[in-house]
């Protein structure tokens, strides 16, 4: 997040007793920035406290005694849901679902955003519209016919139904954002390679792939937390023993304080792998958020 | 390869600038002109464009234009080849639907609220942070729940809201604060009995029926306090004696092992202490006020004539803070808005962010040489310079907020939900829970003509920057 905590310069004071008089008068705000610091905190603290608690505790005393109490933390909960075969089998389907569909968008988006950006043909500026079109057409406009197709070719509730949903969902956007990147590429490296009689297909390969990389990564974060955490295709399209984790947790959640000792946990470690995700890759997914703030 | 000298998110660019990114127009244009004719770069373009096209036209396209098609016709589960059409019949019933009609009340009330709170607090806390040195770290706390699923959050956030003060932490504070002010008196829930010489006060507790004069004693019985609510220090229940210029009383718990007798204090029977005893005279006014001894007893001293009514004051009954219903059903909708808004609030933040730092510097400067204050210089300068980038945050929240789902799905269980009920989620249960498939399309049309201004502003942005 480099650039923005940049001071706008010429306003720091030069002497010591304007910059301790101009931190004092800042104390109100150091203190009203830690406080919304700490109350953005809490929840999820809440959260990972709980998940460590026996439900009996949890049913009778807040998350918040367990601080005072050390000794109402135990990690029989996480090895309780590590034996459960629903939860185990719900953070692989969603593993399942989220690695082939977020390389298959990346990999087809980036085929026709060098279309749309490099290959001259008639139309294309016509069609480029209809996919920004398609950018903010709700999911909801799709789940009957798709789920009716799904059936007709035998992989409705499986865990191939959702990749090909999310799939064609995440191409819009997707297609969107690399073609505005793919464009930005200088013309003369592809002029050259063209000269030099190279088809398009190792143009394509060898320049716009490796050139496009900041914008691939980006997408790839975004696609990969979108799909990781989707809750409504994979409640649509798959079922049983191919739903992924949020699917699971919500089926817990009809008796949300007798299965706290599932649903945090499992809760909690549906978010860990996107966390993570956002933490080493967090100026990739800001990009794309800054890019695509169209959706 | 190394450095490319490429523009789009390489260096972090505001929003306008991803965007203009399509506008550079001029070398593509060049190249247009140079490329070799021929039929070739149409077949080429299809190569590339084939898979994306197949299943975008496959699970897209053309399931939008079937779900289009059915919200015509009459489509139930277990029928699926009678399509009947049946006009407008769909559209109809859905303005008569109650449930519907809430879930659109419901829509109108999180599009009015959530866009502009979280551009509202992305503003607030972009401009706050750019003042301090940790910017970073607040910014990453706040916009880490972006990463997190609806569900998660929903799990979070139920954690939060507990209705139960023990449990919730929202509630635990309230409660905290309203025992400040006020707290929960010793004996809530506590009643008595008809025979027992007390009946329920004009507003609140409990006054004796028959009169007292000075030097007498009055019997104060309750009844409905379980063992565990009487306080430890409770020790058996006695009359006090009193004085000719003295009014006594006892405060007990008229119950033992068996029952015993209704408004006699007997063995085993324990006084309650800390209650409070008013002495009200002929005229309705307080004129003494004293609590109970361990024993049960209250004595008020110098007290001359009569008669006198006795009342245990309503602050002993006070049932305390009760704990709110923040998933209940009537607020279910604000509550579930409020964990949207910690969940997307960093959004902005960051967005919002970023616009401040692309901010042309030597305007902000030659505003402040020409003297205008703070104030002055965010409504006149940074304000208008900051509006597009304000209008990209309000509307990619609007679409998102039109189309929410999951986190209400997740939030709002059972009952509740016709409550809570929003248009996408009624989509849902009346497609898939009641397996109307007509009807369900229907309400997705809607969601979909609702999102069509923000498609047709999204295709002017286009042309604009081509």
């Amino acid at each position: 997040m480099g650039a923005v905590d940049l001071d706008i310069a010429g306003t720091e004071p030069q002497t010591r007793a304007g910059r301790i008089a101009r931190a004092l008068g800042r104390g109100p705000l150091h203190v009203f920035l830690i406080l919304i610091a700490l109350f953005w905190m809490t929840p999820t603290f809440g959260l990972l406290v709980t998940s460590f608690r026996r439900v009996a505790d949890a049913s009778r005393t807040g998350w918040w005694t367990a601080i005072s109490e050390p000794r109402q933390l135990t990690l029989d909960p996480y090895r309780q849901i590590l034996e459960n075969d629903n939860i185990v089998r719900g953070l692989l389907n969603t593993l399942y679902i989220t690695v082939p569909s977020v390389l298959l968008v990346v990999f087809l988006a980036a085929l026709a955003a060098y279309a749309f950006a490099w290959i001259d043909f008639k139309g294309r500026d016509a069609l480029f519209v209809f996919v920004i079109m398609l950018l903010v057409v709700p999911l909801q406009m799709a789940l009957i016919p798709a789920a009716r197709l799904f059936g007709d070719i035998g992989i409705f509730g499986t865990t191939w139904a959702a990749i090909a949903f999310h799939v064609a969902f995440g191409l819009p956007f997707a297609i969107f954002l690399l073609r505005n990147f793919f464009i930005g590429i200088p013309h003369e490296l592809l002029e050259a390679a063209r000269i030099d009689g190279a088809s398009e297909w190792q143009i394509f390969s060898r320049i716009i792939l490796p050139l496009g990389m900041p914008a691939i990564a980006s997408l790839l974060i975004f696609q990969f937390l979108w799909v990781w955490n989707d809750l409504l295709v994979g409640l649509v399209f798959t079922a049983g023993e191919a739903s992924p984790i949020t699917v699971v947790i919500r089926e817990q959640m009809r008796q949300f304080g007798s299965n706290l000792d599932v649903i945090a946990p499992g809760a909690f470690l549906s978010m860990i792998v996107p966390l993570i995700v956002f933490f080493a890759f967090q100026r990739y997914f800001v990009q794309g958020l800054l890019a695509g703030s169209v959706k | 390869m190394g450095k490319a000298p490429v523009q789009v998110p390489s260096d972090r660019p505001p929003p306008e600038k991803a965007r203009s990114d399509a506008a550079v127009g001029a070398p593509r244009k060049k190249r247009r002109a140079d490329a070799p004719p021929g039929g070739s770069k149409r077949w080429m373009a299809g190569a590339f464009l084939a898979p994306a096209a197949l299943l975008l036209g496959a699970l897209v396209v053309y399931p939008t234009i079937d779900t289009i098609a059915q919200s015509f016709q009459a489509n139930q589960a277990g029928y699926p080849w009678q399509r009947d059409f049946v006009g407008f019949e769909h559209y109809q019933a859905m303005f008569s639907n109650q449930r519907i009609l809430t879930a659109i009340k419901n829509n109108a009330i999180w599009v009015a609220t959530a866009p502009a709170i979280i551009t509202g607090l992305g503003l607030m806390f972009a401009l706050l942070t750019e003042r301090v040195r940790y910017s970073t770290a607040v910014k990453v706390v706040v916009f880490m729940p972006m990463a997190i699923s609806f569900l998660a959050t929903g799990v979070i956030w139920r954690l939060m809201y507990e209705e139960d003060r023990q449990r919730g932490l929202i509630n635990a504070t309230l409660g905290a604060a309203a025992d400040a002010v006020s707290g929960p008196g010793p004996y809530a829930g506590a009643n008595v009995l008809p025979q027992s010489g007390l009946e329920p006060a004009d507003g609140g507790g409990f006054a004796t029926t028959e009169s007292v004069e000075a030097g007498g004693v009055a019997r104060l019985a309750l009844t409905a306090i379980l063992e565990e609510e009487v306080p430890e220090e409770a020790t058996q229940a006695q009359e006090p004696e009193v004085g000719p210029n003295e009014v006594g009383a006892v405060v007990w718990r008229d119950f033992k092992p068996g029952g015993g007798e209704v408004g006699v204090v007997e063995q085993d029977e324990l006084g309650l202490p800390a209650a409070e005893v008013q002495l009200i005279d002929a005229n309705g006014d307080v004129v003494a006020t004293e609590q109970s001894e361990s024993d049960g007893t209250v004595v008020f001293e110098e007290v001359e004539g009569g008669p006198f009514t006795l009342r245990l004051a309503p602050s002993n009954f006070a049932t305390g803070f009760a704990g709110v219903s923040w998933l209940g059903p009537s607020l279910a909708t604000p509550a579930i808005i409020g964990a949207f808004c910690w969940m997307w609030a960093g959004f902005a933040v960051v967005v919002i962010g970023a616009g401040l730092a692309a901010l042309p510097r030597d305007v902000l400067e030659a505003a402040r040489v020409d003297g205008a204050n703070e104030w002055q210089t965010f409504r006149h300068v940074t304000l208008p310079l900051l509006a597009p980038v304000l209008g990209v945050v309000f509307v990619t929240l609007l679409i998102n907020v039109l189309k929410i789902f999951d986190i209400v799905y997740v939030m709002a269980l059972g009952a509740v939900q016709n409550e809570a009920n929003v248009i996408a989620l009624e989509m849902y249960r009346t497609a898939f829970g009641a397996t109307d498939f007509g009807a369900g399309s229907a309400i997705a049309v809607l969601l979909f003509i609702l999102v069509v201004p923000v498609m047709v502003l999204n295709i002017k942005r286009f042309r604009r920057d081509v």
